[in-house]
């Protein structure tokens, strides 16, 4: 009990580094290209016929400044998340027998979490800036998305499972098994979800695909962030609590 | 397979840490739904912290609008 709180503490400090380090990232990289998709957007607005009853612009809830205050609030708060929950996924598998050694289980677990959690779904659903997306498809898309993290996990959990089962198989056909695991259960994520094609036709191409890539780096940061502070951080508990440890801890194959 | 993984971790999981982990894991999901998916009728707070999120969550690639 005592080292699963250890561990956790350790987990919501890293995503709270790997948050702000991507909240960095985002308001350099990303927020131009954010505030121009919204210059877009309002220029097609201004454009639109006005609605009948006269205010076509409403008040703004919060500001512009201080949405992008709000993005270190959503990106750190967003880490700290992730963190924990790596920290929990750390914390129960290291319990089992054959688990790999604390560095090495740490920097997996973020590898995978960058990969199911953010490039599986970003390469079928690619996030869109504002002005991109049609707002009654909204509820539909979150769900698929959703549906393709948590596939996403599974296709992570697949590859695992297709390295072990092949134990007594060399080191290549091991890794082959692992990655067509992994594409199997990906592919037909694909296949079967639903496809959103929503950009609209007069959308600067250059604007879309930059946003995209601040997104994706914004992502990066955050996981790479948080694997390399927790492992860090895991090793140094490891190391002060070598001698008088509670819990038997699997080190090593 | 799958039963035997499960064994394996129920005796090696103390049902304290287990119960544990799982209001843990249920917290931050919460945290993750505010900051993602809010839009008022969680969090009771109208669409302020829905707004409030706007850039982090198109930065962060969630789905939007």
């Amino acid at each position: 009990m005592q080292s699963f709180i250890q561990i956790l503490l350790r987990g919501l400090l890293a995503g709270l580094v790997g948050g702000l380090l991507a909240g960095s990232f985002a308001y350099t990289v990303g927020e131009p290209w954010l505030d121009r998709a919204i210059a877009v957007e309002e220029a097609q607005a201004a454009a639109a016929p006005p609605e009948p009853d006269g205010h076509s612009h409403e008040e703004a809830l919060v500001s512009r400044s201080g949405q992008k205050a709000g993005l270190f609030l959503a990106t750190a708060l967003f880490g700290v998340a992730m963190g924990g929950l790596l920290a929990t996924a750390f914390a129960l598998l290291r319990r089992r027998p054959r688990a790999p050694g604390g560095v090495r289980s740490a920097l997996g677990l973020a590898a995978a979490g960058l990969v199911a959690v953010v490039l599986v779904p970003a390469l079928k659903y690619p996030p869109n800036p504002p002005g991109v997306g049609d707002p009654g498809t909204v509820t539909a898309r979150t769900v698929s998305w959703l549906l393709l993290v948590v596939l996403g996990l599974l296709a992570g959990w697949a590859a695992v499972a297709a390295h072990r089962a092949l134990r007594t198989a060399g080191e290549a056909p091991r890794a082959a098994a692992a990655a067509g695991a992994f594409l199997a259960t990906v592919g037909a994520a694909y296949a079967v979800l639903p496809t959103f094609q929503e950009v609209p036709g007069g959308f600067p191409a250059t604007l879309l695909w930059s946003f995209r890539l601040a997104t994706l780096g914004t992502q990066f940061a955050l996981w790479v962030g948080v694997g390399l502070v927790f492992a860090v951080l895991v090793e140094r508990l490891g190391r002060s609590a070598a001698a008088p440890t509670a819990t038997p801890v699997a080190v090593g194959a | 397979m799958s039963g035997t993984t499960a064994t394996t971790q129920a005796a090696a999981v103390p049902a304290r840490v287990f119960w544990t982990a799982l209001a843990v894991v249920g917290a931050l999901l919460l945290l993750t739904y505010l900051v993602a998916f809010d839009n008022g009728a969680v969090s009771q707070s109208g669409m302020l912290l829905h707004e409030l999120m706007h850039d982090g969550r198109h930065l962060l690639g969630v789905p939007c609008h």
